[in-house]
Formats: C-alpha cells, sequence, structure tokens
C-alpha cells in the first residue's frame, strides 16, 4: 500500500499537491452547490474551452522552465492562424481544398517556429533578457498583425475546417485530442530527453550547465524554437473555434497562462515544474468558470476568482513549506 | 613567529563561559561548552563545520539562548544569556564572514550608520558620520575614499571597512570569522597585522580560520571544539598544523610525499608555449600517463585561466594543445570533453554543480548519452550508473533525487568528481579540489585523486595551499603572473622551500 502510495507520490512530483487539492476542493464545492455540475453538459464545456489555454500554456511553460518567459506567446498564435487564413484565402477561400489547408498548417508551424527562432537566438547570444527580448517581438507581431489586417477579422474559411474547432471523434472533442497529443508530447520531452534535462538544468544555473558540456545556446533556442510552433497549434484551433482570425485574439490569455504554470507548482525563477501538475491546473480553472457559470455567476466574476484561488495557493504552499520545515526540525 | 601577548596569564578574563549546551530539534549542537577569552588576546576558535563555532558565537552575542545552567561571564557582569543589545552595547562586535554590508552604500555610511541613525533629531548629519568614519579607518591605519561607494572597492578593503565598523561600536571582543578566506597572500599579511594592533590596543579578538598556518601566526591561545564539545584549549607556542588537525579530527594523518617518477609512461598531454596575452604567457607542460602534475601559486597567477583554455572555454592566441600526441584546438568544452579532458571547476556552488537540482541529475550532466535507450533518457539506466559512482567513490547521501545542496562540501566534491569520471577521460584537471571541504574530509579526497591516478588517468592539480600539491603531485609547478616560474620534485625538495618562493 505505502510503496504504491510512494511510487504515485515519486511519479507526479511534489507539484501535484497544489493542483490536486484545488481540484478536489473544486469539484466537492460545486458538486454540492449545484446539482449540474458534475454532468456531462459541465465536463463536455471544460473539453471545448480546456485546449485554446492549455497549447498557450504548454508554450509558456518550455521558457518559464529555462529562467525565461515568451510574452510573444498570444500573437504568434494569431500570426499563424493569418498565415492560414491567406494561403485558404488566396486559394479559393470557402471552396480551398483540404490540400491546401494542410500547407496552411504547415507554413503556420514554421512562421510559429520562426518567431520563437529569433527570440531564442537574440536570448542565447545577447544574453538579453527573455522579458525584454518576447516584449519586443509581441509588440512586432501586434503591429504586424494590425497593419496586414487592418485590425479586422479574417473569416470565410472552408466548411471542413469547423470540426476541428467543434467536431468530436468518438464523443471526444477534437481540439481536446489535439490538446492531449501535445501535453504528451511535452511530458515525454520534458521527462526523457536530453532537450528536456538541459531545459531544467538551464533554469537552474545556465553557467553551471555550460561547464558541464551542455550547448546551452542550442537548447534556448530549441526551447523557444518548440513554444513558437506551439503557439502556432493553438492559432489552428483557435482559428477553428471562432471561425475567424483575428490579430487580438485571446489576448488576455498571456498572463492566465504564466499563472496556470504557477498553479501548476512550476518555479517562477525557472529550473522546477512538470506538465502533469500544470495540466491538473488548467482543469482547475476551467472547471472553476463553468462551475461559476452554472451557479448563475457572472463570467467576469470568474477571473476575479482565479485570481484569489492563486493568491490562496501561494499562501497555502508556504503554510504547507513551514509545517514541513517544523516536521523535519522534530523529526531530527 | 609572532606572539600577540598583551594578555598575560592569570588575568581575569574578560570573557568566562560555562555550562553551555544548545540543543536544535533533539540535536545536541553545544555540549557542556566552556570557553574564556582574555583582554586583549588573540585568540582562535578552531574545529570542522559543524562542530558548533558558530553556534557558540550566537550564544556569545545573544543570537541563540543557551539551556538552563548556563554561566557567561562578561566584563565584570554575570548573565544566564546574551541580548543581541545586550551584547552590542557591552561591546562584543562580529564581523561575519560574508560582511553584511552594503555595497551600494559609501564608506562612510557603512561604517558610522549605527552611530547616526536612530538618534533624534531624525536627521542623518552626514559630516559627523564622514568623521567617526575616517577615525575608525585611522585606528586602523588606513585611509580610503569615505565618500566612495563601497562596491568600488576589492575585497580586502571591504573587510577592513567591517573591521571599522566593529570598531565604531567601542568594542572589547571582537569575532572575526573567516576574515582571510578570500585575500591573497599580502592582503592577509595586512589583515593579521590589523588583529595585531588591535590586541595591542586592548581589544581581544577571537579568530576563526580553516588556515591553520595563519591561526598559529597570530593567536596565543587556541581552543578546540569537535562535534560540538570541547576538546581542549591550548598555547599557539609549540603547536604544529597536524597536530590542530588531529584534535579538531580526532583522527591522526600521516602526510608523506607521494611524488612517483612517471618518466617512462606515454605522454596524454602535451602542451607548448601556451599564450594568452594578459592571462597567462609561454605555457609549456606535459602530463603522463598515471601522472599527477601540481599547479600551485597566488591567486590571480593565471592557473584557472589555463585550466579553462585547457578546458576550451578559453581560446588561447598562440601555442598548442596535444592530446596523446594530436594537436587540438577546441571550439568549446564540449570538444575537450569528446577529446577526453575534464574540469572540476574551484567554484562548486555557482559553476561545479547545480546546487539546487538532484544529485542524480548532477552526477550524469555531462554524459547523458550513456544513460539513452532507444533515444531517450532512461530512469532505471541513470539510478543505476548513479549508485555505481556513489558506491565507488564512497559519497554518502540520502535519496539520489534530493538536492546535490544538502550534501555536505565533501561528499558534494565526490559527486563532482564521479560526474567527470562519467565522461571517461583521459585528462583530469581539479582546480582547488578542497574549498569548502572540511579538514577530514580533504583526505579522503586525495585518496581517491592517488587511485584515479592509479589507474592510469592524467590528473593536474591546482591548488593555493602548497602543502595540497606537495603531498599529493608527482611534480610541483610554481605560476606567477601567467607565467611557470618554478618546478620541483617533491622527493627532492623541502616543502618550506618552494612555500618561500610562492609566498615571497
Amino acid at each position: 500500500m505505502t510503496t504504491i502510495l510512494e511510487r504515485v507520490k515519486t511519479t507526479l512530483g511534489p507539484e501535484m499537491a497544489g493542483p490536486g487539492l484545488a481540484f478536489v476542493a473544486v469539484v466537492l464545492v460545486f458538486g454540492i452547490a449545484s446539482p449540474q455540475f458534475l454532468s456531462a453538459a459541465t465536463f463536455g464545456s471544460v473539453a471545448f474551452q480546456l485546449p485554446e489555454l492549455g497549447l498557450l500554456t504548454l508554450a509558456m511553460l518550455l521558457p518559464i522552465l529555462t529562467g525565461g518567459l515568451n510574452l510573444a506567446i498570444t500573437f504568434t498564435a494569431n500570426v499563424a492562424g493569418l498565415t492560414v487564413a491567406w494561403v485558404l484565402k488566396a486559394n479559393g477561400g470557402v471552396d480551398a481544398g483540404v490540400g491546401i489547408f494542410i500547407v496552411g498548417c504547415l507554413l503556420a508551424l514554421l512562421v510559429g517556429g520562426a518567431s520563437g527562432v529569433v527570440m531564442g537566438l537574440v536570448i542565447a547570444f545577447t544574453r538579453a533578457h527573455p522579458i525584454l527580448v518576447s516584449l519586443s517581438m509581441m509588440i512586432f507581431l501586434r503591429g504586424l498583425g494590425e497593419f496586414l489586417t487592418r485590425g479586422g477579422d479574417i473569416s470565410g474559411f472552408p466548411a471542413f475546417v469547423g470540426p476541428i474547432g467543434h467536431g468530436s471523434i468518438a464523443g471526444i472533442p477534437v481540439p481536446l485530442i489535439v490538446f492531449i497529443v501535445c501535453v504528451f508530447a511535452w511530458h515525454v520531452l520534458l521527462g526523457r530527453t536530453k532537450l528536456g534535462f538541459n531545459t531544467y538544468m538551464i533554469g537552474s544555473n545556465l553557467e553551471a550547465t555550460r561547464y558541464s558540456g551542455i550547448n546551452t545556446r542550442k537548447a534556448i533556442v530549441l526551447v523557444y524554437t518548440l513554444s513558437g510552433v506551439m503557439c502556432a497549434i493553438a492559432g489552428i484551433i483557435m482559428l477553428a473555434r471562432f471561425n475567424s482570425v483575428r490579430i487580438g485574439h485571446g489576448e488576455s490569455y498571456l498572463l492566465i497562462t504564466v499563472l496556470a504554470c504557477f498553479l501548476g507548482g512550476v518555479n517562477p525563477f525557472g529550473g522546477f515544474g512538470r506538465v502533469i501538475p500544470v495540466f491538473v491546473a488548467l482543469v482547475v480553472l476551467q472547471l472553476l468558470s463553468s462551475g461559476l457559470n452554472l451557479i448563475g455567476a457572472n463570467q467576469h466574476l470568474a477571473t476575479a476568482v482565479w485570481g484569489i484561488l492563486l493568491v490562496g495557493v501561494m499562501i497555502l504552499r508556504w503554510v504547507a513549506s513551514r509545517i514541513k520545515i517544523s516536521i523535519v526540525r522534530r523529526g531530527s | 613567529m609572532h606572539q600577540a601577548t598583551s594578555a598575560t596569564v592569570g588575568e581575569k578574563p574578560l570573557l568566562s563561559l560555562r555550562n553551555i549546551n544548545m540543543t536544535f530539534g533533539g540535536v545536541k549542537a553545544l555540549k557542556n561548552v566552556s570557553f574564556e577569552v582574555r583582554p586583549g588576546e588573540v585568540h582562535c576558535l578552531a574545529g570542522e563545520n559543524g562542530c558548533g563555532k558558530s553556534t557558540l558565537i550566537k550564544v556569545i552575542t545573544g543570537v541563540y539562548r543557551p539551556g538552563d545552567g548556563a554561566v557567561i561571564e562578561y566584563d565584570g557582569e554575570t548573565y544566564s544569556h546574551m541580548s543581541p543589545v545586550t551584547a552590542q552595547d557591552r561591546g562584543i562586535q562580529v564581523i561575519w564572514q560574508d560582511l553584511a554590508l552594503f555595497p551600494e552604500m559609501s564608506v562612510a555610511e557603512n561604517i558610522a550608520f549605527h552611530e547616526v541613525v536612530g538618534r533624534r533629531p531624525r536627521l542623518v548629519d552626514y559630516g559627523r558620520m564622514r568623521r567617526i568614519a575616517i577615525d575608525a579607518l585611522a585606528r586602523l591605519g588606513i585611509t580610503l575614499d569615505v565618500d566612495l561607494p563601497l562596491k568600488e572597492y576589492a575585497i580586502a578593503q571591504r573587510q577592513i571597512v567591517a573591521i571599522a565598523r566593529a570598531l565604531v561600536g567601542e568594542a572589547k571582543l571582537v569575532f572575526m570569522d573567516e576574515p582571510t578566506a578570500s585575500l591573497t597572500q599580502s592582503e592577509t599579511d595586512h589583515l593579521l597585522n590589523i588583529v595585531r594592533n588591535l590586541s595591542a590596543s586592548g581589544v581581544a579578538v577571537v579568530f576563526v580560520s580553516h588556515r591553520l598556518a595563519e591561526v598559529l601566526e597570530i593567536s596565543s591561545r587556541i581552543t578546540v571544539l569537535r562535534d560540538g564539545a570541547l576538546v581542549g584549549v591550548y598555547p599557539a607556542a609549540g603547536m604544529t598544523q597536524s597536530r590542530i588537525t588531529e584534535l579538531m579530527t580526532g583522527k591522526t594523518f600521516d602526510q608523506h610525499v607521494r611524488a612517483r617518477p612517471k618518466g617512462d609512461q606515454p605522454v596524454v598531454l602535451e602542451v607548448r608555449g601556451l599564450t594568452r596575452p594578459g592571462q597567462f604567457e609561454d605555457i609549456s607542460l606535459t602530463v603522463r600517463r598515471g601522472e599527477t602534475v601540481g599547479i600551485t601559486g597566488l591567486l590571480g597567477a593565471g592557473r584557472t585561466e589555463l585550466a579553462l583554455a585547457l578546458f576550451g572555454m578559453l581560446k588561447p592566441a598562440s601555442g598548442t594543445i596535444s592530446i596523446e600526441g594530436k594537436e587540438i584546438r577546441f571550439g568549446s568544452n564540449r570538444d575537450a570533453i569528446k577529446a577526453g579532458v575534464a574540469y572540476l571547476s574551484e567554484d562548486r556552488l555557482s559553476l561545479g554543480l547545480i546546487q539546487p537540482q538532484p544529485i542524480a541529475d548532477n552526477l550524469v550532466i555531462a554524459s547523458l548519452r550513456k544513460i539513452l535507450s532507444g533515444g531517450l533518457l532512461s530512469e532505471d539506466r541513470k539510478r543505476s550508473l548513479v549508485s555505481r559512482w556513489i558506491a565507488d567513490l564512497g559519497v554518502r547521501i540520502g535519496r539520489q533525487a534530493d538536492a546535490i545542496s544538502t550534501l555536505s562540501g565533501g561528499n558534494q566534491q565526490r559527486v563532482a568528481i564521479a560526474k567527470w569520471l562519467a565522461t571517461d577521460p583521459k585528462i583530469l584537471i581539479l582546480d582547488c579540489p578542497t574549498v569548502g571541504v572540511d579538514v577530514g574530509a580533504r583526505a579522503g579526497i586525495f585518496d581517491i585523486v592517488a587511485k584515479l591516478a592509479e589507474s592510469g588517468l592524467a590528473i593536474v592539480l591546482i591548488s593555493d595551499e602548497v602543502p595540497e600539491v606537495y603531498f599529493n603531485a608527482d611534480r610541483v609547478l610554481h605560476m606567477a603572473q601567467g607565467r611557470i616560474v618554478g618546478t620541483y620534485d617533491p622527493r627532492q625538495t623541502r616543502l618550506e622551500e618552494i612555500e618561500a618562493a610562492v609566498y615571497a
């Protein structure tokens, strides 16, 4: 019994405690407050809303683990979305074929990756602060997007694009499938690849990592590139869900992704954090807003409650660490 | 030998402690310790890390409250415990190793702010501040520009500022925690002179230092602690370094010269005329299979820069590096590691190991390809690789997933050595491998080094402590101002000769 518990604990890591508890609390509170909460409808709405924020959070996670940040995620996503839109528009609009769409998506991934490569190169070689570099990229992409679209929406896509945002396969929403595949990919990347290993090490101490013979520049460029590619995936999903692209879509997600990482136990200074707890944290945030919606609370209030939840988790974590210290003291 | 003896035997002590017990969560940090300081004496407090030195100082300065039955007699009064305010008011000052100064503030502010701040009217009198600072520095025979921000000064001068600040409070008893740890020899000599002057002017100084040579030079008496208990109080006259080490660790060390001729072995590393202007010039040396070549010299002699060039992290302007007869140019340290060079950094805290990360990850970081399985990192391979090295080098750890920072200096250094051995190096460069390692654990590190050399590894051993290279290397090179200025064979040279040349 204890060994099973021990194993679960080591697989999930200490980061799991916060989001795990929050998950249980949210399910209990709303389960009692509203009989409709524990229903397929709630989970359906969560399943459709989760992927956008989730994919962007995955894009934010890698740079944070290296001790950096990528503030350009939402605009990278939308510029990638615009790429798909233009490819479709230029090749028949509503009548464009599946092949054209796939080409557009590949180009979008390339554009997302390119945004990451540029940021990664600047950060790795000039040692400029990631906040400044990605802020510059964010402003550049926003300006570029607004200039090219005149600030408006681009819409009118072929009919087969819609199901990517709204459809289900075997009862599971397509965006959720995409998101879960990406979560799995990130989980393997961080836990089992050299790049993942180096990401954590760089986040704790870049110089010591370099002294150990790790090509830290290459790792940083790759991290931001993958972050950009993940943004592009989010951009494509957003395009399909809204059936339109606008450069400002999902702007409010930017800081929520950072907070979702912290709620998932990611160290704000880098070096520590796992994908699965972040995934659970995202589920908690969505359940919370769906639950509040159900009991008739204002949508804007949900955002405020997210803020309170995060502060609460920080305080609980502090209390837990105090208790741990006093237990260790007494034990020794 | 200097003897600071303004204190005469039989004089009433300035500070006298009896029955000092201190317990932290079940661990007895101090066991019935007594301690005595006479007015104006220089007294050394010696012991390994964790022996209770700092705890004792904190009891005397009122940070900790000792267990029942404690008696603290200081300057004619008896206390059952001190408080920080009383300690300070009555002239007890501590200069901690980190100095606790404000780098952005001026020298005058750093020295005098305690005196000036907190008085009424609540206005800062900068003129008075400057006068206090200049006076305090004058007492030490030093002139500094008191208006400059402290960060403009090097660590040696900051040390002096910290001492000056202690003197402003009319100190009678000053504790100095490892004051020479980051000073060069000439700076250390200067500091020791200041300590002598303080003592002559009636201020008692309690000196905590790892460097036993200067302990013997400066102090009149030595109190040795081990595992929280008093071992004894000894007059410095007639003491030797090895005797103090024995008392501190409770073990006997017979240091003998390990040098053996290795002339018949093939050359592994050959350096010819290696130059990087301003850092090292015209360095030529060879290291053979199984040979340990020691490089010693003062801080700033270019030792670490040379090592970094051999490790591919600094590009030499001219000269060649050959490994097993093949000339190699390194684009980065990755090339050097591939060619079989390993470099143990002198700065274990910020360059050698990644302190917050797990022991296991620190050990495998330089040899990740060994734990790959089908292109992915394997937890099982990692665990077994780490277990093997932990056992091989006798590292004492809790769990592999614990942060490396939870280990003692000696155990950390073993992990750092294992990290490099896991890369299958031909040449191992050890840059000051005993920095921050307890005296008792140092011998263990050198036993490992000797075994590695025996197994055929070519070793470059860098240290600013001449005895370390003298006893553990086959040949000793003396570096000064970027050049190799002397080569010695420990079997034919006395330690004192080399020391005289290095510290001249």
